[in-house]
C-alpha cells in the first residue's frame, strides 16, 4: 500500500544544470512525466529548497534529499539523479552555508511517517563513503537501480533473484 | 494542572515538513531514551509548527533552520542523517533528556 515506486527510468545520469533550481526542476520534471507527482510539486520542491536546504555533506561525495510536502504527490516514488559535475546546494540546517552536491535522492513522499525504513536505509547509504562513490561512477542506470533497491529494500520487480 | 511536565520530557523533534528526516531522529532519539529508560513524550513537527508546543517542550532537535527565539535548547540534529559527529550529538541530547 505505502509501496515506495523506484525504477531505472527514475535514475538520471548526467544531471546538468547551472545551480540546485536547475537541477531540481529537471528531476522533478521526469516524476510528474511518469504521473507520481502532481504539476504543483517541481516549483513546491524547489522552493523547500530555497527555505529548508537539504543538502548534506557527507563523506565521498555531498548528497541532498530534496522533498516537499504530501499534497503534491501523488505515489511515493524516489529518484536518484547523478550530476554531471557537482552543484552546490545550502546545507540542512545552515544559515548560508553551501556543500558541493553530487548525488540528489528525489523523494516524493505521498503519507507521513509511514516510511521510517527506507529512510533509515537511506541515511544508512549516506553514512557509506563507498556506495556512495559507487553510484556517483557506476555507469550503468540498471545497476545503480538495483544497488539503491537492495539496500532500500523496494522490491519493485517480482519474481527477482 | 500539567500531568507531563513532572518527570516527563517532552521532546520537539522538527523538520521542514514534518514527514523525511524528522521521522529518522524521531526514532533515534525514542531508542536512545529507551536504552536510557528515560521517560519522554516525543512530538514530531514540522518547524513551523513548533510555536504551538511552546509551552509544554524542554529540547528541539531539529535538522533545519530556527528563526525564532524559544526558551528550550535546541539542537541541531544533521548527524543522525551524515553519521559525522553522531557520538557527539547523542552526548548533548542525552544529558538534556537526564536534565
Amino acid at each position: 500500500m505505502n509501496h515506495v515506486k523506484f525504477d531505472e527510468t527514475l535514475v538520471i545520469r548526467n544531471v546538468e544544470g547551472e545551480n540546485s533550481s536547475d537541477i531540481l526542476k529537471h528531476m522533478a520534471a521526469n516524476l510528474y512525466q511518469k504521473g507520481f507527482v502532481k504539476e504543483s510539486y517541481a516549483d513546491a520542491v524547489i522552493a523547500r529548497e530555497k527555505k529548508f536546504a537539504t543538502g548534506l555533506p557527507t563523506k565521498g561525495c555531498g548528497v541532498a534529499i530534496p522533498h516537499t510536502d504530501i499534497e503534491h504527490v501523488n505515489q511515493s516514488a524516489i529518484s536518484v539523479g547523478i550530476l554531471k559535475e557537482p552543484v552546490d546546494f545550502g546545507i540542512m540546517g545552515e544559515e548560508t552555508e553551501k556543500t558541493p552536491v553530487k548525488l540528489i535522492f528525489m523523494l516524493a513522499m505521498h503519507d507521513s511517517h509511514s516510511q521510517l525504513k527506507m529512510l533509515q536505509s537511506l541515511m544508512g547509504i549516506f553514512q557509506d563513503e563507498e556506495i556512495l562513490l559507487y553510484l556517483a561512477n557506476e555507469e550503468s542506470e540498471v545497476k545503480i537501480k538495483e544497488e539503491v533497491s537492495k539496500r532500500l529494500n523496494l522490491n519493485n520487480v517480482k519474481g527477482g533473484e | 494542572m500539567s500531568e507531563v511536565k513532572k518527570g516527563k520530557k517532552t521532546v520537539l523533534v522538527a523538520c521542514g515538513t514534518g514527514i523525511a528526516t524528522s521521522t529518522v531522529v524521531s526514532d533515534a532519539i525514542e531508542k536512545m531514551a529507551k536504552d536510557n529508560k528515560i521517560q519522554i513524550e516525543i512530538v514530531q513537527c514540522k518547524v513551523t509548527e513548533v510555536p504551538a508546543y511552546e509551552s509544554r517542550a524542554s529540547l528541539l532537535v531539529t535538522t533545519t533552520i530556527v528563526s525564532k527565539e524559544y526558551p528550550f535548547p535546541i539542537i541541531n540534529a544533521r548527524a543522525f542523517l551524515t553519521g559525522i559527529g553522531l557520538d557527539k550529538l547523542k552526548e548533548q541530547i542525552l544529558a538534556e533528556l537526564k536534565k
